[in-house]
Order: structure tokens, then sequence, then C-alpha cells
């Protein structure tokens, strides 16, 4: 909350992620795939931006980039000021510490553990989170904590990775595809939780989709194509997630 | 980090088959480190209290004759510190019930009060009464091996004189712990025994009245060992002194510490070889099973777990399991080290036993598991940990398409498909193939270290006793005598032939080097009986002029065929020689330096004088030859062959074999462990490709070939290289284990070679059918539902 109190307090105008000019370059032996040209991106505090754009074209890159899992072949990003393409191992890992919640395109849970478990995993070493159960009871899971990973469907598996992200209360949320294994009852269900964690705490949220209708929900909405940014624009009017349709 | 350690604990359990094959290798290795160390150490603290204990002299001398008087003579050297005199008479012994001919050694004991040096230790009975003549000691061996108890009567011969005796007491002295007839190289106590006696009643018998022709001294604290040496010398030599030696030369210490030093040896070599695969195997095995959750160390680090965390979390999981193994290990070590002592203590006499396994060994077994498992798993955390947590949490890569020797060599079209990709993985992941080669190589390799040392003492048996020395007895004068001896020993009935031999007591010296032996004689023609072979086992002639010796005593004296050694002779005048070297000769057994005859009687200036006879005599006839010996005057005592051969394959069969079979069993664990492991990470590693695989729809029989079926590859191109790796080792083990008492030859059986692969062959078989079972229950939907 204090990570929110303070992106308020630094004005609309002060961006939390600055990006100029970001290459990603995968070098592959004889091929080199290019997944990021050059690009340029500010998402500022309290916002929710959505990312849209094709299969390959650089969305996950991008968002691994941003949340300090992945470096920049080329360009600079700033969190807050401080240069995240400079950073030190040991900056990188306090950085997502403290604040980034990530929900990856995988889910990537770790199989030994239950789903309370694995949202413990990031509640053990965070400043202030919620409760685990909290969290679970979020995303509708209460009643399935006790269960692992393979126990789940790959839907419920998706949730329990968004129970995770949020967790923390982090400044930042980062999701890759929060919602792709969701039907639509459940997909609101989750949206509803990001949102609120947006609103409610002032949390930046990053969000990739497919689904060009979850982009009403934005403030902005961004769109990725061969590796660059195509094009920004503006919602005048945030849907709610429940307008939605699937 | 709560959950940090509910997730150990999880992945500890969900691998617990495996981390159970881990614990089993280090056991091993940890066992035989403590088996071996604690046996040699506790052997050496024994040794060290018995002779401590019970006064083992530092000085001893045999001499012909010489008055007690000159006992203070020996008492003024300066560096002497006490002396004692004594009668030392070879005697033939004849134990009802028992045929064949004992020769013993009967020392004395002081009629009254404790001995000076060389206490005896009486296990049994009670000692010698003052005054009586008929009463003796015997060594525990040899009572035991004829189940004599006090009150029990042996006869002797001794000094040509028959004497009936009782038995009061059994005993043990420092003097004779390693009890050995001379001329052999292992303890027959069923042929060979020392017996004590008072010392009026033996001098009475042996014409020693007033005299003494054995003394042993301690010296005082600081004194120069050589310089007394040289002073009783010449106190001595008037009265046919033999040359007075230090404990380096006395035959039950020089035994013990040469079997010590080998037993340091195996000691050293064996647990580095073992603790060396189980540190091996621990570093590959945890290195791939951390490398296995590199996406989970992927996640850690993207939520935020600083790597030394997630390093922590790696390390304890290992160290659980690595703990587990040494605290077995040490266990077992400790409980079969036990055992192992106690069985050197039945071979050796030692009145007591001493276990011994100190903290500092245990911690080493402990620091060296502990170390290199821990070193795997940082290396392959921080393989992990240096990706970025976006690479570490994709799959890896399946490394670099080659074009690979299936392809090339046009094997595809030979090959099914299956078989196709066994080849392209093993080809494909060069290093991972060859690393579990290598570990199965060595677990192959150390199997056959045991049987090898059976296969060579076998061979060094048959060598020496069927080819070298093939007469069915020899026969030991008193005193060297003249060509008649031999020709009445010829015309004895049953003896078919006979074969002089000389052996004269001497110090061969060249440089600054010297070593005390015995230069023996034999007829330059060559005898049909006994032989000198060389290292192609071809009998050798003797030289003419010159001497002949073992390569190894040449070695010793840094000397080379065509030098000039020189030769003290510790008998008769004892003249000084420089003898040119002939030859050289290669023997497995004992140092010798071998002349013609009448080339030794010519340098002594003796005429021809023998020291005793090789006979042959026909099974039948033998028993008949063994009591007219018993009944020769001129005879000290007679040695029967077979008897030798026994007597060697039981003490061999008591220690060494005992040592190969726990080694070899050892060797087995470690193997199964190696194979298991090596399964069971390759299916794990693998069990989302073969999952996908069935889905496809290949049969679970197709998907076991693939992953079996390299295992299969690998454990048969490992079984040669485990080959190639026992044979490096046995020379390395040839070569340290050199000694004086014998040197142990390179011999590699079929059966050997057959036995290792036949077990790694098992082991494999045994995992395959394990993995297999897992393989069959492979949870599909489970495996293909989580992750990526
Ligand atoms: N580790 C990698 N090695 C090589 N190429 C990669 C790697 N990761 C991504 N790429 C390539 O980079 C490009 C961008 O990938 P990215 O995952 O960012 O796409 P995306 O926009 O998230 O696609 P999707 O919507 O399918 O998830 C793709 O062409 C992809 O093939
Ligand atoms: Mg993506």
């Amino acid at each position: 909350m204090r990570n929110a109190d303070a992106d308020r307090a630094g004005g609309s105008t002060e961006a939390v992620f600055r990006a100029r000019g970001v290459t990603k370059v995968y070098d592959m032996g004889e091929v080199r795939v290019h997944a990021l040209r050059g690009v340029d991106l500010d998402l500022y505090p309290g916002e929710l931006v959505v990312l849209l754009g094709p299969s390959g074209s650089g969305k996950s890159t991008l968002l691994n980039i941003l949340g300090g899992l992945d470096t920049a072949t080329g360009g600079t990003v700033e969190y807050r000021g401080k240069e995240l393409t400079r950073a030190t191992d040991r900056e990188l890992t306090e950085y997502r510490r403290r604040h980034v919640g990530f929900v990856f395109q995988f889910y990537n849970l770790i199989p030994s553990l239950t789903s309370l478990e694995n949202v413990s995993v990031v509640t053990d070493i965070a400043a202030e989170p919620m409760r685990p159960e909290e969290a679970l009871a979020l995303v509708g899971l209460a009643d399935r904590r006790n269960h692992f990973p393979a126990q789940l469907s790959g839907g419920e598996q998706q949730r329990v990775a968004i129970a995770r992200a949020v967790a923390k209360r982090p400044s930042v949320l980062l999701c890759d595809e929060p919602t792709g294994a969701l039907d639509a009852a459940t997909g609101i269900v989750v949206l509803e939780v990001l949102e609120r964690i947006n609103r409610e705490l002032g949390t930046t949220t990053a969000l990739i989709t497919h689904n060009a209708d979850i982009a009403g929900m934005a403030d902005r909405v961004v769109r990725v194509g061969s590796g660059v940014i195509q094009s920004v624009e503006r919602n005048e009017r945030k849907k709610s997630p429940r307008e939605m349709r699937w | 980090m709560k959950t940090l350690r509910t997730k150990l604990f999880r992945d500890l359990w969900g691998m617990k088959g495996q981390a159970l094959a881990i614990a089993m290798v280090i056991v091993s290795g940890v066992a035989t480190y403590v088996i071996s160390v604690s046996t040699l150490d506790s052997l050496r603290e024994t040794r060290a209290a018995f002779y401590r204990d019970y006064r083992f002299a530092e000085l001893f001398v045999s001499l012909k004759r010489a008055p007690e008087s000159v006992a203070e003579s020996a008492r003024a050297i300066p560096g002497v510190d006490r002396v004692e005199t004594r009668v030392a008479a070879w005697a033939n012994l004849d134990v009802p019930g028992f045929p064949e001919p004992i020769r013993g050694l009967v020392v004395s004991v002081p009629d009254a009060g404790e001995p000076a040096m060389n206490a005896l230790h009486l296990r049994a009975g009670r000692n010698v009464a003052p005054g009586r003549d008929d009463e003796v000691v015997a060594s525990e061996a040899f009572a035991q091996a004829h189940r004599l108890r006090p009150g029990d009567r042996i006869g002797a011969v001794i000094h040509g004189k028959r004497k009936a005796l009782r038995l009061v007491g059994i005993g043990l002295s420092p003097e004779h712990v390693y009890e050995v007839g001379p001329g052999a190289v292992f303890p027959d106590p069923k042929r060979y025994g020392v017996l004590w006696m008072g010392r009026k009643a033996l001098a009475a018998g042996y014409g020693m009245e007033g005299a003494f022709n054995d003394l042993c001294a301690t010296l005082a604290p600081g004194a120069s060992r050589q310089d007394a040496i040289d002073r009783l010398d010449a106190l001595l030599s008037p009265y046919g002194g033999l040359g007075a030696y230090a404990r380096d030369d006395q035959v039950s210490h020089r035994y013990l510490t040469e079997e010590f030093r080998q037993l340091g040896t195996l000691a050293e070599i064996f647990p580095v070889i073992f603790l060396g695969v189980a540190a091996f195997l621990l570093n590959v095995v945890v290195g791939r099973l951390v490398s296995l959750q590199r996406d989970q160390v992927g996640i850690l680090k993207a939520f935020g777990y600083p790597n030394a965390a997630i390093g922590m979390h790696y390390v304890k999981l290992i160290v659980l399991i690595v703990l587990v193994g040494v605290a077995g290990g040490i266990g077992v070590g400790a409980w079969l080290g036990r055992g192992m002592t106690r069985m050197y203590m039945a071979f050796y006499r030692f009145p007591y036993l001493h276990y011994e396994l100190r903290a500092s060994v245990a911690a080493t077994a402990a620091l060296v598991s502990v170390a290199s498992a821990v070193v795997g798993a940082l290396q392959a955390v921080r393989k992990a940990a240096r990706m970025t947590p976006a690479e570490a949490m994709r799959p890896e890569p399946p490394g670099r398409f080659r074009v690979t020797l299936v392809e090339r060599l046009g094997l595809r079209r030979i090959l099914s498909q299956p078989a196709r990709m066994i080849a392209r993985n093993v080809a494909r992941r060069p290093v991972k193939s060859a690393l579990s080669m290598l570990g199965i190589g060595f677990a192959c390799a150390i199997l056959m270290l045991g049987n090898v040392q059976e296969d060579a003492v076998g061979f060094m048996v048959d060598t020496q006793f069927r080819l070298a020395q093939r007469e069915d007895m020899t026969v030991v004068f008193v005193e060297p005598a003249s060509a008649r001896a031999l020709s009445e020993l010829r015309s004895l009935p049953g003896v078919r032939h006979g074969e002089p031999y000389r052996t004269v007591p001497a110090r061969l010296r060249f440089g600054h080097r010297s070593y005390r032996t015995a230069v023996q004689g034999f007829p330059r023609d060559g005898g049909v009986l006994h032989r000198v072979l060389d290292t192609r086992l071809q009998p050798v002639a003797m030289p003419r002029e010159g001497i002949l010796m073992t390569d190894y005593l040449a070695e010793r004296l840094g000397l080379r065929t065509g030098d000039r050694v020189t030769v003290e002779f510790l008998e008769g005048s004892r003249p000084i020689r420089d003898v040119p070297v002939a030859g050289l000769v290669g023997e497995y057994f004992g140092v010798n330096a071998y002349m013609d005859l009448y080339a030794l009687n010519r340098l002594l200036g003796e005429g021809n004088a023998i020291s005793g006879a090789f006979l042959s005599a026909d099974r039948e006839d033998r028993q008949g030859v063994y009591d007219a010996l018993k009944e020769m005057p001129g005879v000290a005592g007679t040695v029967v062959r077979e008897d030798a051969i026994r007597s060697f394959y039981d003490s061999m069969g008591g220690t060494l074999l005992l040592f190969t079979f726990v080694i070899t069993l050892l060797a087995g664990s470690v193997a199964f462990g190696v194979v298991y492991n090596s399964a069971r990470i390759a299916l794990s590693e693998r069990s989302r490709e073969l999952a996908s695989l069935r889905v496809l729809g290949f049969t679970r029989g197709e998907i076991s070939y693939i992953l079996l079926g390299e295992l299969g590859v690998l454990t048969l191109a490992a079984i040669p290289l485990g080959f190639l790796i026992a044979q490096g080792i046995t020379a390395y083990i040839a070569e340290r284990m050199k000694s004086d008492l014998y040197r142990v030859p390179m011999v590699m059986e079929w059966s050997s070679y057959g036995f290792a692969a036949a077990v790694v062959i098992v082991a494999a078989l045994l995992s395959g059918l394990l993995v297999r079972r897992r393989l069959d229950r492979l949870d599909l939907v489970a495996v293909l539902k989580t992750k990526e």
C-alpha cells in the first residue's frame, strides 16, 4: 500500500516504467530471432494497460523484460527512474521481490507444493502480503487449497498462479494471458480480481491477451506487432469485466 | 521460508528410492574407508601396546656359544641399557596323532623371575616351575592348531636327544606375533611352533650350561643403534656371533611391518577409489537432480528468492541424503572394521584388541562426501541461477541438432525408428553419456579389484610350488654337513631323488645400501626338483662365477647385472667378498641371492659343505621317510611342500580374501547404486518426452526400449572401459604393494572379468526392471498437464 501511495504521490506524469529503444535478439547459432526491434513505452502509476498482438509478436518477451525476468539486448528500461537494464542480479532479485507480481503464460506452479503452498512460497518473503488463504479465496479456490497442481485443471492452475501474483500486494502486476485457459464466467471472476487490485491498491497493471474484448477494461491498449509497438489507444470509457463477451 | 522447507521434505520423499540408492553408494564408500583405516589404526595401536607392556627387545643376536660372563661385557657397551641372555634350540616335535614332521624353536625363560624383556603373556595354565626339566609353555598358535591344552604331552628331539615334555601353559610373546618358521613366508602353526622352557633344563639338554647362544638387549634413550650393533658384533664374533640386528630385521616385527605397510597401501588405495567413485557419482547425480529442477530455480528466482537461499535449499536436500549415507557408512564400517580387526588378531598373535576408530576418520569421510555432493549441487544451482528466470523456466533446449553418426553412416535405413532415437540421444548429449559411462565403468572396475587379488595369489602359488619348488620335502641339517650326508638321505628307503643345497646368512652391500638375507647355493647343472625361474617361468642355470639375485633385491640395492656386490657372510669365518652380479631373476616370493654350490663353498673356503637337501618321495612312502628323518641326529627339521601350499592358502584365506570379499560386496552395492541412479535420472529427465511419445501412439514396449535401450548401450560400452580402469588400478596397486615378502604379479583371470561384467549387467537389468515398472505406470495426463 505504501507503494501504491507513493505512485499517486509521484503524480501521473512520472512514468513507472520507461522503455526506450528496447531490442531483444535470440541468438540460435545459425538463426537470429529478433523478438523486439526497438520498443518505446511508458506505463504510468495506477493505470491498467492491455497488450494485444498476434502470436510471436514479442508480447511475452517485453513483459518478461519489464518484470526483470529477462534482459534486453539493447535499449533501456527504467523502473521509477532506476535503470533495470543496468541492474545487477542482486538488484533485480530485490526488485522482483519487493515490487513485481507476475502471472506466467504457462503458470509455472511448483509441482511438489499444494495450491496454498504455491502461494505461501511468495508471501513467505513479501513485506505486507495477504494471507495465502485470502488470495486463494479471491480466485475462488479456497476449497482446493490442499491440492497439488497435477490434481487441478489447467484453468484452476492458472487461478492459483494469479492468486500467487496478487497475494504479495505488488506495486506492479504483470500478467501474461491470465485468462487464456478460462471460460467466460471464471475469466470474469479473475479479471474482476485484477481490476479490484488495480483500483484499490493502485497497482500498475499490464495484461497480455488475445481477446480484443478484454481490451475494453484497460486505460490504454497497446498493440504489438513484429517486435514493435504499432499503436497505443486510450479508452475513453473503461468497461467493467462484467460487461464483456468472451 | 517455511514453504521451502515443506518443498524440501516433499521432494526428498518423492525421490526416496533414488535417495536410498545414492545413500547406499555413500555407505559403501564411507564404510570402505572406515574399515581400512580403523583396522590399520587398531592393529598398529595394539602392536604398540603389546610391545610396550611385554617389553619387546630392541637388539637381537644369535651366536654359537658364549660363556655367561660375556653378558657383563655386553651390558658395559655404551648405549646398551639392559641385556638378557638365552638359550635357543631347534627341535623336532612330535604331537601324538600328527604324523608329519614339526619344527620347533625352544627358547629359554629365566628359572626365577620375569624375563627382563620379551615377556610372555599367559593365555592358559601357568609358567614353567623352577627346576622342572620337562615343562614347557607352548605358543598359542601351535597349541590351537593341535588342540593342545595344559597337561598334554608332546615329544621333542633336541640336539639329537629325545625328550618327553609336558605342556603347562599357553603363551604369547611380542617376539612371535607373526609366528613363521625359518625360510617360510606364511605361518604354518601345525608344522612350526615355539616352546618356552626353563633355562637350566634347556641348557642341560643342549650342552649350554653356564653359556648362552642368544642375546637380546634394549637401548638407552638417545643411544646410537648402529654403534651398539657394531660393538656387539665385535664382542660376539669370537663366539660365533651371527650379526646383531635391530627390530627392523627381526622376523616377526619385519613381517608385521611389511604386512601393515601393505594393508596401509590398501587402506589408502581402496577408500580413495571407493570414496572417489561415490563422490563422482554424487557429483554427477546431484548435478542432474538439480538440473531437473532448473525451472523451479527459475520460478523461485522470478519471485525474488536470492540465489543464496535457492542454493541453500538444494544444499540442504543433498546434505540430508548424504548424511544418511555417511551415518550408515560409519556404522557399517565400524561394525565390519571391528570384525576384520578381530580376524587379524587371530592371524597375528596379539593378546588383546584395541579397536580404534578415530573421530577424525569419521569426520574426513563425512567431509569428503558432503563436499563432493555440495559442489555438485552448487554447480548445477549456479548454472540454473546464472540464467535469467525467463530462460531457466523454459524447458532445456535439447542441444544443437547435429548430423549424428547415425545419419552419416547411413544407418538410417538399417535401424528402426526407436533404435535411431537411442543412437541420436547418446550421440547428442556426449558429455552426459560419457559421464554415465564413466560412472558405470568405475563401478565395474572396483568389482574386479577384489577378485584380481585372488587371481594374483593363485598365480603366485602356482608358479612357486608347481614350477619352482617341486620337491616333496626340504631337509634342514643342524650344521653344514659333507656330501656323505646327501648320499645317506638318498639311500633312505622311499626317497626317489635328492638334491643338495647350501644356505648361508649374509648381508649384501652395494654403496651405502645393504640387505640381510641368505645366499643359497644350488648345483650348477640345475635341479629337477628345486629350480630358480626367470620372469618367463624358464629355469635359470647357476652361473659358474658370480651371483644371481631377485630383481627386486637388485632394485633395493640399486645395482645392475655386472656390478660387484659386497657379500658379508655371517657364518663360519665370516669372510667378506666382492662378487659380480651375473644376472637377475624375477621372483614373486621373498628376496634371494643364488650361487653355484661349489662357487659358494669356494668363497667360504669350506670344502664341499651342504646345509640340507630337497627330496622327492612317492606319496605312500613319505610317512616312512618322515619317521626315518626324525631319527637322524643331524637333521634339524623337515618342511613338507604340500603343507606349505596349504598353510599359504589357510592364512591368505583368513585375511586377504576376507578383505576381498567385503570389498566385492561393497563394490556390488556401488555398482547397483550407480546403474540404478543413471536409469532413474534418465527417466526423470525424459519422462515428459516419453509420455508425449506414448500420446502420439508409441507402445509401452517402444518407449521402454528407447529409454532402457540407451541405458543398455551405455552399460555395455562402460564394461570394457571398466576393464581398462581396473587394469590401471591393479598395475598401480601391484607397484605400491611390492615388498621383500612378495610382489603381486598383474594377473587377471577371465572369471574376474566375467564376474564384474555379470554384476554390472544384473544391476542394469534389475534397474531396468524397476524403471520399466515406472514407465508402465507413467501417468500421461499428469505429466502433460503440469509445467510448460
Ligand atoms: N528462448 C527463445 N529462443 C528463441 N526464440 C525465442 C525464444 N523465446 C521467444 N522466441 C521468439 O521470439 C518471438 C517473440 O516471442 P514471444 O514469446 O514474446 O511471443 P508472444 O507475443 O508472447 O507470442 P504468444 O502470443 O504466442 O505467446 C517469437 O518469434 C519466438 O519464437
Ligand atoms: Mg506469449
